[in-house]
């Protein structure tokens, strides 16, 4: 994945004096990740002092969508400006629209990150050894279970410095 | 209203989602470890969020200024076309999964031709849906075969609960006055076409998991007719019993 499909699918439909105030939403599950490094705005625009935000789920029931609608609506508001929230299920979000900065944010917060889709399902069917433990960078790691603490993550343990973690899924 | 077919169709499909999804939260807290616990609610959530989907959906196509709330809180039982299937009871952990897995098979058939669905927004459900769905089925098929292939006595729960669930898969396949018209505008989906292959991808796993299908060809019928077993009014009882008792109640 380069750097340049990112900014097509994501930046380049969003106005760049609105940046500033998007990046400072964060992910109310994943508080180091902003809207921004996440990928879920795919649009936002600002008609007549009305700014028009698309958002995509990255899960149908993630119950962040809602939170991060009233945390747009907040960070505007000292602008005096409101938001308008349409939420765009097509196309589905990807684990690819996570910005490499994301990425690296989350593995310092202790968060695994995606691996390809491939290695992924030989991660979570085959019980392969690919996911690298985010505390001590070992692939000596094992599946716990399936389903995490929030639906776009698995528990996973590492077998080296005994530390259990959390892995976002691939999800494409 | 203008597409009262196209509104019962999406209606009967988010009904199985939010019922089975209530199933599911029922769990919540007393799974039989901390791991299925999480799985039972994650997969419950993720059939909420679907349900939001078409509920918010059908909302506008009814155009009535209601919402995805008052379909899912404010209808009476016979208003709810959801197949028995999804509503029979927890009993045990058998039975949670027997339920899940027959179910999966047919959720992820079912949204893999909703892709082609003429109408966008179901479509777009879809793609979102199908990821999640093949996830859930993975959980579930699992644990059928851990089940039904581990000891004497999971191997003899897991059959009883195949068993007593079987009576209502056929249900799945009903083709109502809606679902008809849909799939004549090539909206909705023939379930037709893949019955056999429900049929087929579930005797392999199941005698992979050393069980069997049951003999009987009797097979029960109505939820998807409004018309459900005993146990959707307490269901709904439990569902509906804050928007009944504090009228537009907001948390």
């Amino acid at each position: 994945m380069s750097k340049g499909f990112k900014m097509i699918t994501t930046l380049a439909n969003i106005d760049q004096h609105l940046l500033p105030i998007l990046e400072q939403v964060s992910d109310p599950e994943i508080p180091v990740l902003s809207v921004l490094d996440l990928g879920v705005i795919r649009e936002a625009v600002e008609v007549d002092g009305v700014i028009k935000v698309k958002l995509t789920p990255t899960y149908s029931g993630c119950p962040a969508m809602d939170v991060i609608g009233d945390d747009l609506q907040a960070a505007f508001k000292p602008l005096g400006k409101t938001v308008e929230v349409d939420l765009i299920l097509s196309p589905a979000w990807s684990t690819d629209w996570i910005s490499e900065a994301g990425l690296q944010k989350m593995e310092a917060y202790g968060i695994a990150r995606p691996l390809s889709e491939t290695a992924d399902k030989d991660v979570l069917l085959n019980n392969a050894k690919k996911v690298v433990c985010p505390q001590c960078k070992s692939t000596n790691t094992h599946l716990v279970s399936q389903f995490g603490s929030t639906a776009c993550k698995a528990l996973f343990k590492c077998d080296d410095c005994q530390e259990p973690f959390d892995y976002f899924k691939c999800l494409k | 209203m203008k597409n009262q077919n196209l509104y019962n169709y999406i209606i009967s499909i988010a009904d199985n989602s939010l019922i089975l999804a209530q199933r599911l939260g029922e769990l919540c807290g007393h799974g039989p470890t901390l791991e299925t616990d999480i799985a039972g609610t994650n997969i419950s959530l993720d059939l909420i969020g679907q349900t939001r989907n078409y509920y918010q959906y059908a909302a506008k196509i009814q155009g009535e200024g209601k919402t995805e709330d008052d379909l899912a809180f404010l209808r009476l039982e016979r208003e709810y076309k959801n197949v028995l299937l999804v509503e029979q009871p927890n009993d045990h952990f058998g039975y949670v999964m027997g339920r899940q897995y027959l179910f999966d098979v047919f959720h992820l058939l079912f949204m893999t031709e909703m892709l082609n669905s003429k109408d966008e927004t179901l479509a777009a459900i879809a793609k979102k849906g199908i990821k999640e769905v093949s996830y859930h089925k993975r959980f579930s098929g699992d644990w059928i075969k851990r089940l039904g292939d581990g000891t004497e006595e999971s191997n003899a729960k897991m059959q009883e609960a195949i068993d007593d669930l079987w009576v209502y898969t056929d249900e799945l396949f009903d083709i109502t006055e809606a679902d008809a018209a849909m799939i004549s505008e090539g909206i909705g989906v023939d379930t037709s076409k893949f019955k056999e292959l429900y049929y087929t991808e579930i005797l392999a796993l199941l005698t992979e998991a050393n069980l069997t299908i049951p003999e009987s060809k009797y097979f029960t019928r109505g939820g998807k007719k409004g018309i459900h077993s005993e146990h959707m009014g307490y269901i709904l009882s439990d569902l509906q019993y804050m928007q009944r008792t504090y009228p537009n109640m907001e948390w």
